[in-house]
């Protein structure tokens, strides 16, 4: 009776412990460590946003003033 | 930050790791010798190869950092060797999973892969602490440099003693892929594809970001912002 390499390898696994845990807890821990370093980009951007949309609220009032200043010189 | 290059990268690693997890559980056969544990390796392996790859890489913009002195050079270097380094915390927590459920053991000191990676790990460790000791931002980056490339080259060199080692109980799956399976072969390829991609998006952006915080600190000394 001829058997393929698959059939052959699962006879094998079947006699061997179950390690589904170990396996699931690597997959497990290389996802949760892309998702902390997605997570800390996100904070990072989140800071950068902020930075950005205060110092274009600062040259805008800046701007408003200069015109309020133009406008009481006039 | 939101470049169409960039969408297009993080869409083509989300769909690598689709097809790669699913080769892994779904079409590679179970390994006769470790059983459903050995899918470890579709992981372990290729985030190791990618990390090694990542410092290597890191010590050639290194070299083009110091030969041209543009500072875009170091940049690519410093988020290479950073990015390498978080896979290398990758490849120490999978590897170490794996021995345990095949050693019985966390660790093994005596075994010449896992120590020679550690040194390797140890060693990139201290890239950020000595960079950012330095606050003259042009020594900084070219002592960074210097210290990429040193590594860089340890980095091979390392591979290829430890490869030479007499003594070693740790798998070999480069050198023998000829003795895997085809179904096992292909799958090994797809997911170390998949890795590649995923620390290329990675590294692009943190560049995206890195860039982005300078022209900020730019942009906010141009306006005399603080």
């Amino acid at each position: 009776m001829t058997m393929t390499p698959l059939v052959y390898a699962l006879q094998g696994a079947s006699t061997l412990p179950s390690n589904d845990g170990y396996v699931a807890a690597a997959y497990i821990v290389f996802f949760a460590l892309v998702l902390i370093y997605v997570v800390i980009m996100a904070v990072r951007l989140g800071r950068v946003e902020r930075r950005l949309q205060d110092l274009q609220e600062r040259r805008e009032d800046e701007s408003g003033e200069h015109e309020k200043r133009e406008r009481e010189l006039v | 930050m939101r470049s169409p290059s960039l969408r297009a990268l993080s869409i083509s690693t989300v769909l690598a790791f689709c097809v790669s997890l699913s080769l892994v559980f779904f079409y590679a056969p179970i390994e006769a010798d470790q059983g459903f544990l050995q899918k470890i390796f579709y992981l372990h392996v290729p985030l190791a190869i990618v990390a090694l790859c990542g410092f290597v890489i890191g010590g050639l913009f290194a070299i083009a950092h110091l030969r041209t002195g543009d500072q875009r050079w170091d940049l690519r270097s410093y988020v290479a060797i950073h990015m390498s380094l978080i896979f290398g915390v990758g490849v120490l927590l999978t590897g170490s999973i794996w021995a345990r459920a095949s050693w019985g053991h966390w660790w093994v000191w005596d075994e010449p892969t896992l120590v020679s990676f550690l040194i390797v790990f140890l060693l990139y460790a201290t890239y950020s602490p000595l960079r950012f000791a330095i606050e003259d931002p042009e020594r900084q980056g070219r002592y960074a440099s210097v210290f990429a490339i040193t590594a860089g080259a340890f980095v091979p060199l390392n591979f290829i003693a430890v490869r030479l080692s007499a003594s070693y109980v740790h798998p070999r799956v480069l050198g023998a892929t000829s003795n895997l399976p085809s179904s096992m072969a292909f799958t090994f390829l797809v997911s170390l594809a998949a890795m590649a991609l995923l620390f290329a998006t990675l590294c692009s952006y943190e560049l995206a970001a890195k860039r982005t915080r300078i022209l900020l600190k730019v942009r906010s000394r141009t306006l005399g912002f603080r």
